[in-house]
């Protein structure tokens, strides 16, 4: 099986390492009905100052990834394998106690239900000033002065008073603004964001997103996104992962993937999402079938019983052997893990083009 | 100024006059807070719509778009009549139900369902499918010849499920088949309208696109009216030939999906537009950027006039004094109704300077065009 981690084929300099480098990823559940394959050998790497989307639908092992990350499948029955090197440290095998020192501080997380997520038994700016007092030894003075000064930067208004204030009494909007700011209280180095904006309405999910950038290129940090939607990654991202049956089908720049989209499911994708713009009398074309079982995934290309373009393999190869993840011929840095030659796929595409525009 | 000038009084309605399948004239709802242990007495009311007029005619589908608090579930609920309206008319079929008592409702029902936004807890769990979808037909009385497990497979097989599936209970199912049982429920009666309230919100983007292209076959085969609510305005677009938005419990807008869609009049539905993500890299380059600071404010104690003023850049003192009026500006097709003083070009192209309100961002042209 090939090992290809990052579009970038030049990993083999070690001086060179990438900032983050997740190689075979594997996170396995053990439960009473067989194994659940949550993550099943995924590799990626990131810069600093750059952006990963990583893309999928419910069940495509994207959250179980955000949490091996984050190393938070410590101490459950999880089975974690693989490589998660950040800074060329590895962060698997890294006890617990070691793991809490970098957690919040180097890489921290910003989740999907700021209200789950917030505590309700303590304000908003003694649970930001807590993060911040585990890190730095600092007074608690100071780390509600720092507290105060984070929720000034993402925007909340009166943020003395408003430190002082129970996540019941933010707005939703707010609410995810305070776990922004509580998860940059200590300048993480990485950031990972969970469906950061899927709660939220679309006016606040705009001004979410725009934070989260300015923020970046502010703090100069990492940033891996985890979301079912293309237009918030296209909106952000520098770089998508489109993860399938907790493996990578397709990854490459925002504008490959997104513009020229090379395996079948990432089509589906595309053309199963109304448009803002463009023709209203198009047809929606739907992935038919629904979600593969991670237990038993189909045997070979785990897409290959939903897939339209399976015919076009000849031999019937997409049931029996697991396409290997291939750099697209023509580009440097763009992946996909699909049988169909880059002919077929030019000669399918442009039937659908054709279609579309009749 | 100007703009307020070019409004002219328009013609009532949405519509050329005639006749209407759904007519909602003022429809209001508040719900009342109440304080006290054994003496409750009110101490206010979230206003949760607030005097909205629509018309649907028959076999054509309204949108009703909005962010969450806007009214747009309560106005659904109010259609069919599962909630009672506080004031306001809705004239159904010729008929009013506004105030039909709740044991004659049913006969109302027969040709207004609706269809649920989570397809977990609008499923009895303790019902078979079979049941599930033969039961509107038993309350009405409805004995088709073919027999009600007959015609209840049919439908499972016009929904896109199997006819085995009538013995199965709910929990066998995923959110997409779930939300297709629901819809054949819906259609057990063959009504002339359906309410939607987000059908597909809770859904996967491809199991998305199999209920909207399901629902629009449905709607092109039986010619069924569609009320359709959601938050998304992508899947609205593709569905509705008329769309309104909603801001805080009052229409804001409302037009024909080309015109509302490519030449909104009203700041909010800009606003709305501009914060649509677009899974192409270089859209957002070509629209209007327009990021508003804060949130809606809350339906118990609405802004006075225009209730968008308070997140408005193009607000001024006449905005608090006094609520635009839901009408045709001048320049607007016929049709395009916009309740709005200070009204907006007709486009979403990409403004000289960026829209930024709120604090914490920079806009990329870093000054805020925040007029007064």
């Amino acid at each position: 099986m090939s090992l290809l981690t990052s579009p970038q084929p030049a990993d083999a300099d070690p001086a060179a390492a990438p900032f983050l480098d997740v190689r075979d990823l594997r996170v396995h559940f053990p439960t009473e009905d067989g194994i659940v394959k949550s993550v099943d050998g995924v590799s990626f790497s990131l810069e600093k100052g750059s952006t990963l989307g990583i893309v999928g639908e419910s069940g495509s092992g994207k959250s179980v990834t955000s949490l091996a990350l984050l190393g938070l499948h410590k101490g459950t029955r999880a089975q974690v394998s693989g490589e998660i090197r950040l800074e060329g440290r590895e962060l698997v095998s890294l006890p617990e106690h070691d793991m809490r020192a970098l957690r919040g501080r180097t890489v921290s997380m910003i989740f999907q239900d700021p209200l789950s997520a917030l505590h309700p038994y303590f304000t908003v700016g003694a649970q930001i000033a807590e993060g911040y007092r585990v890190h730095h030894r600092v007074s608690k003075k100071e780390a509600r002065d720092r507290a105060v000064e984070m929720l000034k930067r993402v925007g909340i208004p009166q943020p003395e008073r408003r430190a002082r204030d129970y996540p019941h009494q933010f707005s939703g909007g707010m609410r995810q603004r305070a776990m922004i700011a509580m998860a940059l209280v200590c300048d993480p180095e990485l950031l990972i964001a969970d469906e950061p904006t899927t709660a939220l309405d679309v006016t606040v999910q705009a001004q979410i997103l725009d934070l989260i950038r300015d923020l970046q290129e502010e703090f100069g940090s990492a940033v891996v996104l985890i979301t079912h939607d293309l237009g918030v990654v296209a909106d952000i991202a520098d770089d998508i992962l489109v993860m399938y049956g907790g493996r990578r089908i397709e990854y490459g720049t925002v504008h490959d993937v997104l513009k020229e989209p090379q395996h079948p499911y990432t089509w589906g994708l595309l053309e199963s999402m109304p448009q803002i713009t463009g023709d209203v009398e198009r047809r929606l074309n739907p992935i038919a079938g629904s979600p593969p079982s991670l237990i038993n995934p189909p045997g070979g290309c785990a897409f290959h019983p939903r897939c339209t373009y399976k015919g076009w393999v000849p031999g019937g190869r997409c049931a029996t052997d697991r396409p290997e993840l291939l750099p697209v011929p023509g580009t440097g840095r763009h992946l996909a893990a699909c049988h169909l030659t880059p002919e077929t796929r030019t000669e399918i595409r442009g039937r659908t083009a054709a279609g579309a525009a009749q | 100024m100007r703009a307020a000038d070019e409004q002219e009084h328009a013609v009532s309605t949405t519509q050329p006059a005639g006749e209407h399948l759904l007519d909602v004239r003022g429809l209001t709802k508040h719900f009342p807070i109440r304080h006290g242990i054994v003496f409750q007495r009110q101490i206010g009311a979230v206003h949760a719509v607030d005097g909205i007029d629509f018309t649907v005619a028959a076999g054509q589908s309204l949108g009703l778009v909005g962010e969450s608090g806007c009214g747009k579930s309560t106005t659904g609920r109010l259609v069919t009549r599962l909630l009672k309206p506080t004031a306001g008319r809705v004239v159904f079929d010729g008929e009013d139900i506004t105030h039909t008592p709740e044991n004659r409702m049913k006969e109302a029902r027969r040709n207004l369902q609706m269809i649920f936004q989570d397809p977990y807890s609008s499923l009895n769990p303790r019902h078979t499918v079979g049941t599930i979808v033969e039961t509107p037909m038993r309350l009405n009385g409805i004995n088709p010849p073919q027999g009600h497990k007959k015609r209840a497979q049919e439908l499972l097989e016009t929904v896109g499920l199997s006819p085995e599936h009538y013995n199965r209970y709910p929990n066998e199912f995923s959110g997409g088949q779930r939300q297709r049982i629901g819809i054949a429920r819906a259609l057990a009666l063959r009504p002339k309208l359906i309410v939607a309230d987000e059908p597909v919100s809770a859904l996967d983007v491809s199991i998305q696109a199999q209920i909207v292209n399901l629902l629009q076959d449905l709607q092109r085969e039986f010619g069924i009216a569609f009320v359709f609510i959601a938050h998304d305005l992508a899947v609205v677009r593709h569905f509705c030939e008329r769309v309104a938005v909603m801001y805080l419990g009052k229409i804001v807008e409302v037009a024909d999906r080309r015109t509302l869609y490519t030449g909104p009049r009203h700041p909010y539905t800009h606003a709305l537009l501009s914060a649509v993500p677009e899974a192409d890299p270089d859209g957002t380059r070509r629209r209007e950027r327009i990021r508003l600071a804060g949130d809606v404010p809350s339906p118990v104690d609405p802004p006075s006039g225009c209730r968008f003023r308070t997140r408005c850049w193009k607000a001024q003192e006449r905005c608090a004094r006094e609520e635009p009026p839901l009408v045709r500006l001048a320049g607007s097709t016929d049709g395009h109704l916009t309740a709005c003083h200070f009204p907006e070009e007709p486009s979403v192209a990409a403004r000289e300077e960026d829209i930024v309100l709120d604090p914490a961002l920079s806009a990329s042209g870093d000054s805020e065009s925040t007029s007064s």
